[in-house]
């Protein structure tokens, strides 16, 4: 069998980037040539090794803070030219930029952080061990976080809801330790994402924020200095709900 | 500051030294403030925030000598020394150093598109963006960037094995 064309295509479908149309009959030969399909086997391990391998360097607090002052800095000028005769003018530029720079640099970061947060429970419904602490009850799973997090969260009574608690596990998330709660409703799985509200990497609003990712229902809030990100393939009532049990315990 | 510990990250392995990576860093920030005018609302802003950081390494002093190898697009890569996959053989005890070292040999627009594509899960649309490349060439770089790091993982595996 040929393989060249097929060879050619298989960077683009290691990498997602192939058209509908070319996706199913590259998914086609390679069922049929095991070849190919080594081959493309070889270049997602390859992929996923690199990527682990690749996040290698950190910058340190003081560099980031050096960076920030003298961001700070640069920015002055601009304010002194702003008495000019063109104050008016200026002022109101300025800060539309300034609230364009801070509304389009919040919407940028909050959608990675939540791409990063789908990401996350995608991996864990397609790992074999899912999760670190198996366990219906509340005061099982609640307790194994101890020594764990820097802080702590309420769990919601479920006995009398339509979820079930499945366990929770440790993860890390801005390089900060966070805990992921996996529930069961009707056999969809709906992950509930606690991190530190400064390692959370973005700023939200303290309302409750709900859209759609790639199909999956989101719903995200603040609360007691936390984030919480509710992340599931049920439809946006369920995923609410959810959300609303957990803000009325940590409410409480 | 967005991107602020991915871009230090990608401008590391551009320069492979930390110092010259903080000076990078800072540079391509001041730069991005200064020009914030220029993006403009709508198109892809971390393509935007890359592209500022790696022309900036380009016009800098280890950026000129690194780009000498620029134009060869056009050379293929040494093809590994076996016909079997080296993933097979290798992927059971390959430490992460093994691909880092790889990694950090290959030229520099072999690995800037390994990390965008491989790391920073960039589409090729962003990719071809940042590096202001037509979507072609990031297909065909990114396939002899990729052949080359295998052969380089192949050779290395080579002299382990002896």
């Amino acid at each position: 069998m040929n393989c060249g064309p097929w060879r050619e295509k298989l960077d683009a479908y290691a990498d997602e980037s192939l058209p509908a149309q070319e996706l199913v009959s590259v998914d086609e030969h390679l069922r049929s040539c095991r070849s190919c399909a080594a081959e493309a086997l070889a270049l997602l391990q390859m992929k996923r090794a690199t990527r682990d391998a690749a996040a290698r360097f950190a910058p340190s607090t003081e560099f980031r803070l050096r960076v920030e002052c003298a961001l700070q800095k640069k920015q002055q000028p601009l304010w002194r030219i702003s008495w000019l005769p063109g104050l008016a003018a200026a002022s109101a530029a300025l800060l539309l930029i300034a609230v364009s720079v801070t509304l389009f640099t919040r919407h940028v970061e909050r959608e990675q952080a939540v791409a990063e947060l789908l990401d996350l429970h995608v991996a864990t419904l397609a790992s074999a061990n899912p999760i670190d602490v198996v366990s219906t009850d509340r005061h099982t799973v609640k307790p194994w976080f101890q020594g764990k997090l820097p802080f702590t969260f309420n769990l919601p009574e479920l006995k009398d809801s339509q979820f079930t608690l499945l366990g929770g596990k440790l993860i890390y998330f801005n390089h900060s330790p966070g805990a992921q709660l996996l529930f069961e409703l009707r056999r969809h799985q709906l992950s509930v994402f606690i991190v530190q509200d400064q390692s959370a990497g973005f700023a939200m609003n303290r309302a409750v924020i709900a859209s759609s990712e790639r199909g999956f229902s989101v719903e995200a809030w603040t609360q007691s200095g936390l984030r919480y990100v509710v992340i599931s393939d049920t439809n946006p009532t369920d995923v609410h709900a959810l959300g609303e049990l957990m803000r009325a315990e940590e409410g409480q | 500051m967005p991107h602020f510990a991915r871009l230090y990250n990608f401008a590391c392995w551009l320069t492979q030294d930390r110092a010259a990576a903080e000076d990078l860093v800072q540079e391509a920030f001041m730069k991005a403030l200064k020009g914030f005018r220029s993006f403009q609302q709508g198109t892809n802003f971390r393509a935007w925030i890359y592209r500022i950081i790696r022309n900036t390494f380009l016009t800098s002093q280890a950026g000129l000598k690194a780009s000498i190898s620029f134009d060869s697009d056009a050379d293929a890569p040494p093809e590994p020394a076996t016909a079997e996959t080296p993933e097979s053989v290798l992927f059971a005890r390959m430490e992460q150093q093994a691909i880092q070292k790889a990694l950090a040999a290959l030229p520099v627009n072999y690995r800037e598109i390994i990390l965008l594509c491989d790391l920073e899960e960039m589409s090729y649309q962003e990719i071809s963006q940042a590096l202001t490349i037509p979507m072609g060439t990031v297909m065909s770089r990114l396939s002899r960037a990729r052949r080359a790091m295998r052969a380089m993982l192949a050779a290395g595996a080579q002299g382990v094995a002896r």
